[in-house]
């Protein structure tokens, strides 16, 4: 049986344009421009400055605070600028541009640790933390700080995320086909610094080649499991997965600790392992770069910085007429406005649509067909909480549980009346935010 | 690459290509199975019958918002499904006119004065259907039947009054008296079905709807196969029932508002003055369903028990 959650919907997922494709390992860019916030916390200090000469892994900014991961330089050059730049997660970030000394030297300070066998669990915590590992699904969330939960949360069970949901990306098909030990490395390492015996690697079962490859990397490990899972979107979301994988449901405001459970994506895994084998900080990622609108879909093995530009001019260019280019996939991907943007740690996917694809139908009345209701995954009534936030009902929209949305886009995906429902939500989600800081 | 200008709306940057015109066309193209039905059993002057309706309807849609300075959306289709349900609800033999002034009812009193699409609490051909039948009680009980096109009786007339049955084969096809599209059990149920298999309507509010006529019947010591078959239920649980306007939002509120109407029918047919009971007991459920909404808000994923 496959394993599955209530509601979810079934857009066409289009990854043939790329599934099939090895990952390439982009040109050397000539310049990077990177932010020093690519994680959910506090932006990182910049610790070079105009004219510094840098090298491939060396930190170049620090991160302060608990919750925050510190990042490092992707290429070897010279610093050119230390300033704001726009950011693919939207408004201006402070950034070190970085000019190519075509070189590409490795830090000095890049060390081969201890094989896995032989790390403590603090010493794995920290390796994870000094190679500036965040969550690679997208969200970006700090990954040593999943690891260490506060006293008095338990952990039990580690799922790795590899149901890669959202349409069109295959970042994490690709890697979970060519780099399967990788992956697992990179859970055991999770479960040997939490102390946890149970892993599960989750796959979706339209990918029959990586589920392979992972169920033979995982042949002689004892205490891992692989889970397949339904193809239904948002599988990959947190809690949907964790519900699918253990029948546990993560309490409403909570997170996956407070079901004893820790979620990391298969890419992170993979970061981790590479920190492991070479000590490298985290300064590339694979990234699907696809779509309608470009000419050459590939998946990408790009440095951290790279601009969003140079990306798409190594496949190919624009194709025809180009109506959005989204930073992740079609469901919960951010809309570009400009292309000087550079890719991050958390840039699965590059997705050019061509205008033909992009929907801009008029929006009619609401006539409660509920097919919202019935694609929610988190079983709230988005017809109702968007009618709250067109009228400003903010306190209902609240009681109606505004703040669980998981802004998945199932709603607005299946509305007939083309009304933007998880646009609406959001906006609700804002408010009621707003007006609990005050 | 600069010369690009790429649109920035929010996500979900893709949608499935549902609308409200393609949920509006397939149940009129659905309806068109007890239509020709309708048309098989009582001739030309149901096809007309409906035409009329239909035009009745969309006309008087399109001038109530010509008049309000809104813009005209007759082609979103509601006002042709309206004007369709509400010519299968009539008798074939009604004079046309009686049956235009239900379909502007229909759509002025029960649609726009609300607001339009979407804003009604009622379902708009049962109001022009209930106020035909109050207004014009004589010509809105005048049955043909079907073999002779002399008048006669509904077997659920012939039932209350003389307590006799019809013949099952009679009912499931539709060889009897009635309104124009409640005949053809069987058309009706295979244009169901389609918009099931579609996905535009759902098993829910029909399911129980019907299974609790059945199972009352059967409790009461009436014949429920009989009172599954005849008068306008199928059409009524199938095509109006499950107007999403007027039909809760939430899978209980939908079992609740299906059992709630199978209820008031059976009360209404087995007790009350009328034979018949699905329009009025469709039109309560509609009243009650913003009351249910309201209590069968679902429990959310991850919500511990509150208060």
């Amino acid at each position: 049986m496959l394993k599955t959650f209530r509601g979810g919907i079934h857009p066409p997922y289009n990854k043939d344009f790329t599934k099939h494709k090895p990952v390439e390992r982009a040109k050397l860019p000539d310049r990077v421009i990177i932010p020093m916030s690519q994680h959910v916390g506090a932006p990182c200090e910049p610790i070079v400055k105009v004219g510094d000469l840098v090298k491939k892994g060396q930190k170049i900014g620090e991160a302060k605070a608990f919750v925050s991961a510190p990042i490092h330089a992707s290429i070897s050059g010279k610093v050119t600028a230390v300033e704001p730049k726009p950011h693919p997660g939207g408004g201006m970030v402070m950034s070190v541009v970085i000019e190519s000394d075509g070189k590409d030297e490795l830090f000095e300070g890049i060390k081969t640790p201890k094989p896995l066998a032989e790390l403590t669990p603090d010493e794995i915590k920290n390796l994870i933390r000094e190679s500036g590992i965040v969550g690679m699904g997208g969200a970006g969330f700090p990954t040593q700080v999943k690891l260490s939960p506060p006293p008095g949360k338990t952990i039990d069970t580690i799922i790795v995320n590899g149901a890669e949901c959202e349409p069109y990306l295959t970042a994490d098909h690709r890697l979970m086909v060519e780099r399967p030990d990788d992956v697992v490395l990179g859970l055991e390492a999770i479960m040997k610094a939490t102390g946890v015996k149970n892993g599960y690697i989750a796959i979706e079962e339209n990918k029959p080649d990586a589920i392979e490859a992972i169920r033979k990397a995982i042949q002689a490990k004892d205490g891992i499991e692989l889970v397949e899972l339904a193809t239904k979107y948002p599988q990959g979301g947190e809690k949907q997965l964790i519900n699918a994988v253990t029948g546990r449901e993560v309490p409403s405001g909570g997170l996956p600790m407070d079901v004893h459970v820790i979620v990391d994506n298969a890419g992170t895994c993979a970061a981790i392992a590479n920190a492991i084998k070479t000590g490298m900080p985290l300064v590339e990622r694979i990234t699907t770069v696809t779509g309608t609108g470009v000419n050459e879909p590939k998946n990408l093995l790009i440095r951290v910085g790279t601009p969003f530009s140079e990306i798409i001019e190594q496949c190919g260019g624009f194709k025809g007429e180009v109506g959005k280019v989204i930073m992740g996939g079609p469901m919960m991907g951010l809309a570009q406005s400009v292309l000087d943007v550079p890719a991050v740690k958390g840039t699965s996917g590059i997705l050019v649509l061509a205008k033909n694809d992009v929907n801009l139908s008029e929006q009619s009345p609401c006539i409660r067909c509920a097919r919202c209701v019935d694609a929610c995954p988190i079983h709230l009534l988005p017809t109702t909480l968007g009618k709250f936030a067109e009228r400003g009902m903010w306190t209902e929209a609240e009681e109606y549980h505004a703040l669980d949305c998981i802004e998945c886009g199932c709603c607005a995906y299946v509305c007939a009346a083309h009304i933007p429902l998880t646009q609406l939500i959001r906006l609700a989600k804002n408010h009621i935010v707003a007006s609990k800081k005050k | 690459m600069g010369e690009f200008k790429f649109i920035t709306t929010s996500s979900p940057h893709i949608h499935s290509g549902e609308s409200v015109q393609k949920i509006m066309f397939n149940v009129a193209g659905a309806l068109l199975l007890p239509t020709a039905a309708g048309i098989y059993f009582f001739g030309m002057r149901a096809l007309v019958l409906v035409i009329i309706t239909t035009l009745a309807a969309v006309l008087t849609e399109a001038i109530f918002q010509k008049l309000r300075g809104k813009p005209i959306t007759v082609w979103d289709g509601s006002a042709m499904v309206t004007g369709i349900l509400l010519a299968l609800n009539l008798p074939p033999g009604l004079p046309l006119w009686m049956a235009v002034v239900g379909a502007a009812i229909a759509i002025s009193l029960g649609k726009q004065v609300y607001g339009g699409l979407g804003m009604n609490p009622f379902n708009p051909a049962l109001i022009g259907r209930v106020f035909l039948m109050i207004t014009f009680p004589v010509q809105m009980t005048t049955w043909i039947n079907p073999v002779d096109g002399t008048t006669g009786a509904t077997p659920l007339q012939i039932m209350k009054m003389q307590g006799v049955s019809t013949d099952y084969v009679k009912l499931f096809l539709g060889n009897i008296g009635g309104s124009l599209g409640e005949t053809s059990a069987l058309m009706i149920i295979l244009g169901g079905l389609y918009l099931l298999y579609k996905g535009y309507i759902e098993w829910r509010i029909p399911g129980f709807y019907l299974g609790a006529v059945a199972i009352l019947s059967v409790i009461l010591g009436r014949d429920p196969i009989f009172e599954l078959l005849s008068g306008g239920l199928m059409l009524g649980a199938f095509f109006m029932a499950t107007d999403m306007v007027t039909s809760p939002i939430s899978r209980l509120g939908k079992i609740i508002f299906g059992i709630g109407a199978g209820i008031f029918t059976v009360i209404i047919r087995f007790y009350g003055g009328y034979p018949e009971g699905v329009s009025f007991s469709i039109l309560l459920m509609n009243a009650f369903t913003p009351v249910i909404n309201r209590y069968t808000v679902p429990r959310i994923y991850g919500e511990v028990k509150v208060r």
